[in-house]
C-alpha cells in the first residue's frame, strides 16, 4: 500500500434548480489509494457538515456499480477516467497525489439540476412509461420453457439490458442525446419472441418520447458508447433506427404518446 | 396483544387453494374506489404496485430513490429459486419446501413457506414473460445452477445480475401502469410516520426530499416494502439508503417486530480495507459453484503469496467439515466457519480477516473462457475493487451483514398486527425462519407482490368498511407535526458529530457484539453502549442546513436516529433467545462447534410490542408448529 494523497477538487455548487451556481475549492487531504470516489467525497463532507457548511450533494445509493444512481461529470468526463465503471465504483488508485479533480453534474436540458451534482432524471422514466415493457398482466403467462429462445438471441438482449440507466450516455453527448438507453430497452425487449407483438409501436413511442422530453437527436458521435459504464453497444441505435422506420411505414392508428412532465 | 397467524385449515399442500377460495372478492367495478398505499419500489414492492393497478385498484408508490428502478433488490446478483424440476435432477414444490424450512433452522412457519414453494413456479413465468433474460441453454431453454444449502439445481438467473433484471421487469411492468394511470408514483419521497385511526392504518406521512415538504397521504390499506435493517451494522453489503424507518415507525405504532435478531452474515463478500470504508460488497454466492474456499493449515504461511503454499498445507475446511456439501453448504455455516479459522490465526490478507475463494481448478477443469462466461462481472468488480486480478491470484473474502431475516410480523395474510398495514418481501419476518437459503430472497419478494398480496388485499378491503378520512383528521394532524417537530429538533441540536459518526459508533457495538457470535455478557455491554451513544446523539448531532430544501445529511440523521432504538431490540432478543439457530448462534450453545437448538423452550416467533420509548418492550410468542417437516437437528456434513 501506498501512502495518503492530497487531492484539489473544484465544485459545482448550486442551491436548487433556479439558483445560480458556481465552482468552488475544496481540499481533499489524507486520501487513501484504496478509498473509492464516493468515500473521499465522503470525507470531505464531513469535513464540510463539522464546519457548519453544506456538504456536496450528489446522488449515490448501492455503492456497487448496479442501481444507476450514482454520476457526475470527472474532469469533464462522464463517471471519470476508468472505462466501464460507474463513479461508485471508481477508486482513487486512478489518481496522483497533488491531482485536481473538476466535479460537474450531468450537463442537460432534459436533466435539470436540482441541487449541486444532483440532477433530475425522471424523463428517462417517461420513456419507459411510453412502452419500455411487454404488457402481459401478472398471472396470465404460460410455462418459461414454452417458448424456447435461442442462446445469441437471449444473450445479446440481455447485453442490452444490461443498462444501469444512470444517465452518462447523454452527459457524454454533444446533442444530450439519451438515443443509447432507449435503443438498449427497444433492443432488450425486441431482440425477444416475448417483445415482438409491441415491436414497432415501442419504438414509435418511446423515440417520440425521447424527443418530447427535450434530448437532442443522435448523429453517431459514439461518446455515449465509450462513457457508458455497462458497454452497452451503439449497435442498438441502428436496430432501434431499424425498428423505428419499419413502424413509421408500416404505421397503424393506434401509436402512443404521453406528455412531458 | 393477541398474535393470530390465521393459518388455513386443511393439509398443506392445499391451504392455499382453499384459503384463495375462501376469501371475499372486491367486484371489478368497486376495486378502483379502493387506494391502496405501497412503500418501496424493490422486488416486493413494484410487483405488488404493478399487481394491484392491473387488478384495477388505485395504487400510490413512494421511492426514496430518484426512480423506482434504484431500488436495492437491483444487486442482487445470483439466482432466483424456482421449483420447477427443468433439470430432472429430483425437485419439487415438497422439497424447496423442504430445504427452506430446514435452512432457515425450523424457524419458519410452514404453512408460509410451502405457499412460497407452490408460486416459485408462477413466478419463473411471469418474469419470463416480462422479457427477463434469463440465462439459457443451446437448445433455447432455461439453465440452472445450484445454490448453497440444496442439493438440486433450481435456480435461475441472468449472468451476475439476476436481481437487475427482475426487479427492471417489475419496475417496467409498474412504470406501464404509472402510464396507465393506475399508479401514482412519488420519487424522492421517504415515508416518516404511519398514521393509524382507532388502531387501523390509513395513510403515512412523508418528506419530500427535494422540497422538504412534509405531506400526509389518505388510504384504505398501506403496504410496506421497504427491505431489510441489514445496515444497522454500519458496514454491510446493502445500499447506502437502506433503513429500518419505515418498518420501525410502524412498530413504534403497534405493529409487533419479529424475530430482530435473525440476520444474515453473507460468508462471500470482499473483506474491509480502509477505516474510510463505507460499505462491504458482496461476491455471489453462485462463485461457490466453481470456487474452493480455503485458509493455510499452518499459522506461519498466512503471509506467504497463496501460490507459494502447496496442495497439503492448504485447508479446503467447508470440503472436510461438510463433506455432503462441501463448499456449498449454507451461509450462516460458511461464515462462521470463515471466523472460525480467521480467530484461529489463519485468515490471510489485511487484518487477518479473510478466507480464500479459488477459482484455480475450476480454470483448469472448465477453461478461463467458461468462468469468464459464468462470473465475467464479479471478477471484473472484484478487480475493480481490490486491483488483484481473481483469474490469477485467489479472491479474498470474509462475511459481512447482508439480510436479515427478521421483521414485522404478519399473518398467513401478510397483513401486520396493525389492521390495514401489510407487510412484504425482506421487510417481513415470515418465510426464512433463522438462515436464508441462497436466491430465496428474490423469490419471496416477488412472492408476496405478484402472487399473494394482490389477492389477500382484496380480503382485507372486502371485509372491511372504511370511513372517509383527509389528511384533516386529528391522526394526520398529529403524525405531521410529530415528522416536523422531529426534524427541527435533528436540525436544532448543534453538536459536534456527524449522523455518519454516530452510525460507525453503533455499527461496531452491533458487530462485535450482535454479529456473527453472540453471547449474554457482550449482549449485556451492547445494551449499556448503545442508549449511551443514543443519549449523545440527542445532544452533540450536527446537521448542516436545514429542513426546507433537499438535505443528504437530515435524512441520515432521522435514519440513524431510529437505528440507535433498534439495535437496542435487536440485542434485547438476542440476549432472550438462549440457544443458537441459524445466522443466530449464540456461543453458550453449542455442540461440536455447531448450533445447538433448544426446541423445547425456543420453538416459537419473537414479536415485540412496543410500550413506550422509557419501558422495555413486551415479547409475545406465536408458537411454530412442524407437522410436514419434522424437527431435526440440521447437518450438512
Amino acid at each position: 500500500m501506498s501512502g495518503t494523497m492530497t487531492i484539489k477538487l473544484k465544485v459545482w455548487r448550486q442551491a436548487g434548480p433556479k439558483a445560480p451556481g458556481k465552482f468552488e475549492e475544496y481540499t481533499a487531504t489524507d486520501v487513501s489509494p484504496e478509498s473509492s470516489f464516493l468515500e473521499m467525497l465522503d470525507v470531505v463532507n464531513d469535513k464540510l457538515a463539522l464546519e457548519g457548511k453544506d456538504p456536496i450533494a450528489f446522488d449515490h445509493d448501492c455503492r456497487e456499480g448496479i442501481c444507476g444512481m450514482c454520476g457526475m461529470m470527472i474532469n469533464g468526463v462522464a463517471h471519470g477516467p476508468s472505462k466501464l465503471t460507474t463513479t461508485c465504483q471508481l477508486h482513487m488508485r486512478s489518481f496522483k497525489d497533488g491531482d485536481s479533480i473538476t466535479l460537474e453534474p450531468w450537463r442537460a436540458k432534459a436533466f435539470p439540476v436540482i441541487r449541486d451534482l444532483i440532477v433530475d432524471r425522471s424523463a428517462i422514466d417517461r420513456i419507459i412509461q411510453a412502452g419500455g415493457f411487454i404488457s402481459v398482466a401478472t398471472g396470465s403467462p404460460q410455462d418459461a420453457n414454452a417458448l424456447p429462445i435461442a442462446k445469441p438471441d437471449a444473450d445479446e438482449a440481455m447485453d442490452a439490458a444490461a443498462c444501469i440507466g444512470c444517465g452518462a450516455c447523454v452527459a457524454a453527448c454533444p446533442n444530450a442525446s439519451v438515443s443509447l438507453f432507449t435503443a438498449a430497452k427497444i433492443s432488450h425487449l425486441g431482440l425477444l419472441p416475448q417483445g415482438q407483438p409491441e415491436r414497432y409501436r415501442r419504438a414509435l413511442s418511446m423515440v417520440a418520447q425521447m424527443d418530447l422530453e427535450g434530448f437532442g437527436g443522435c448523429t453517431l458521435f459514439g461518446e455515449c458508447m465509450a462513457a457508458c459504464p455497462k458497454g452497452i453497444s451503439i449497435d442498438f441505435i441502428k436496430r432501434m433506427n431499424g425498428d423505428y422506420i419499419w413502424g413509421a411505414i408500416s404505421e397503424r392508428p393506434e401509436k402512443i404518446t404521453l406528455g412531458s412532465g | 396483544m393477541k398474535l393470530d397467524s390465521k393459518i388455513p385449515t386443511g393439509p398443506i399442500a392445499e391451504k392455499w387453494d382453499k384459503h384463495r377460495f375462501e376469501m371475499k372478492l372486491v367486484n371489478p367495478a368497486n376495486k378502483r374506489k379502493y387506494h391502496v398505499i405501497v412503500v418501496g419500489s424493490g422486488l416486493a414492492g413494484a410487483s405488488a404496485a404493478a399487481s394491484m393497478s392491473e387488478l384495477g385498484y388505485n395504487v400510490s408508490c413512494f421511492a426514496f430513490q430518484d426512480s423506482p428502478r434504484r431500488a436495492h433488490s437491483i444487486a442482487a446478483q445470483g439466482g432466483i429459486n424456482g421449483a420447477k424440476n427443468y433439470r430432472n435432477d429430483g425437485d419439487s414444490i415438497q422439497r424447496l419446501f423442504y430445504d427452506t424450512v430446514k435452512g432457515g433452522d425450523f424457524r419458519a412457519r410452514e404453512a408460509n413457506v410451502f405457499r412460497l414453494a407452490q408460486v416459485s413456479v408462477d413466478i419463473i413465468d411471469q418474469c419470463v414473460a416480462q422479457g427477463v433474460p434469463f440465462a439459457r441453454e443451446y437448445g433455447g431453454l432455461l439453465a440452472n445452477r445450484s445454490f448453497g444449502g440444496a442439493q438440486v439445481s433450481r435456480t435461475f438467473y441472468a449472468r451476475g445480475q439476476t436481481g437487475q433484471q427482475l426487479l427492471l421487469g417489475a419496475y417496467q411492468a409498474l412504470e406501464k401502469e404509472i402510464a396507465r394511470g393506475g399508479v401514482k408514483m412519488y420519487n424522492r419521497h421517504e415515508m416518516l410516520e404511519l398514521v393509524t385511526i382507532n388502531g387501523v392504518a390509513r395513510g403515512i406521512v412523508t418528506r419530500n426530499l427535494v422540497t422538504g415538504a412534509v405531506e400526509a397521504h389518505v388510504a384504505d390499506a398501506v403496504v410496506l416494502g421497504t427491505g431489510g435493517y441489514g445496515n444497522v451494522f454500519y458496514l454491510s453489503t446493502n445500499a447506502q439508503g437502506c433503513n429500518a424507518t419505515a418498518i420501525y415507525r410502524a412498530y413504534k405504532k403497534g405493529a409487533a417486530f419479529a424475530n430482530p435478531c435473525y440476520t444474515q452474515i453473507h460468508p462471500t463478500c470482499i473483506p474491509v480495507a480502509g477505516e474510510h470504508q463505507s460499505k462491504l460488497t458482496l461476491m455471489s454466492e453462485s462463485l461457490r459453484n466453481d470456487g474452493r474456499v480455503w485458509v493455510p493449515k499452518k499459522r506461519e504461511d498466512v503471509g506467504k503469496k497463496p501460490s507459494e503454499i502447496p496442495e497439503e498445507d492448504r485447508d479446503y475446511y467447508l470440503e472436510r467439515k461438510y463433506p455432503s456439501y462441501g463448499n456449498l453448504a449454507p451461509r450462516d455455516i460458511s461464515s462462521r466457519a470463515a471466523k472460525e479459522a480467521c480467530d484461529d490465526g489463519r485468515g490471510v490478507g489485511p487484518g487477518g480477516r479473510g478466507v480464500y475463494l479459488d477459482f484455480a481448478d475450476s480454470i483448469t477443469r472448465l477453461g478461463a473462457k467458461e468462468i469468464a462466461e459464468r462470473y465475467g462481472n464479479l471478477f471484473e468488480m472484484y478487480q475493480r475493487i481490490t486491483d488483484e486480478n481473481p483469474y490469477e491470484v485467489p479472491m479474498r473474502i470474509y462475511p459481512a451483514s447482508h439480510y436479515t431475516m427478521g421483521g414485522l410480523w404478519v399473518d398467513y395474510n401478510l397483513m401486520s398486527t396493525i389492521p390495514g398495514l401489510h407487510v412484504i418481501g425482506e421487510a417481513n419476518f415470515s418465510d426464512h425462519g433463522a438462515n436464508r437459503l441462497g436466491a430465496s430472497a428474490l423469490m419471496q419478494g416477488l412472492a408476496d407482490g405478484y402472487f399473494v398480496l394482490p389477492y389477500t388485499i382484496g380480503h382485507y378491503l372486502a371485509s372491511n368498511k372504511f370511513e372517509k378520512v383527509t389528511t384533516d383528521h386529528p391522526e394526520f394532524r398529529a403524525a405531521v407535526d410529530a415528522v416536523q417537530q422531529r426534524t427541527s429538533r435533528l436540525l436544532g441540536i448543534n453538536g459536534k458529530r456527524t449522523a455518519d459518526s454516530f452510525h460507525r459508533a453503533l455499527g461496531k457495538i452491533m458487530w462485535e457484539h450482535c454479529g456473527m457470535a453472540r453471547n449474554e455478557a457482550g449482549l449485556k455491554q451492547a445494551l449499556r453502549e448503545i442508549p449511551a451513544v443514543r443519549e449523545e446523539f440527542w445532544q452533540n448531532l450536527t446537521v448542516p442546513g436545514s429542513g426546507d430544501t433537499l438535505n443528504q445529511q437530515l435524512e441520515k440523521a432521522g435514519r440513524v436516529a431510529d437505528f440507535l432504538e433498534f439495535g437496542e431490540l435487536m440485542c434485547l432478543d438476542a440476549l432472550h433467545r438462549e440457544e443458537s439457530c441459524g445466522g443466530h448462534f449464540r456461543e453458550e450453545y453449542q455442540e461440536a462447534g455447531e448450533a445447538k437448538r433448544n426446541d423445547d423452550a425456543f420453538c416459537y416467533v419473537a414479536a415485540w410490542e412496543y410500550t413506550g420509548d422509557t419501558s422495555a418492550p413486551v415479547l409475545n410468542k406465536e408458537p411454530l408448529e412442524f407437522e410436514n417437516v419434522h424437527l431435526a437437528t440440521r447437518s450438512y456434513k
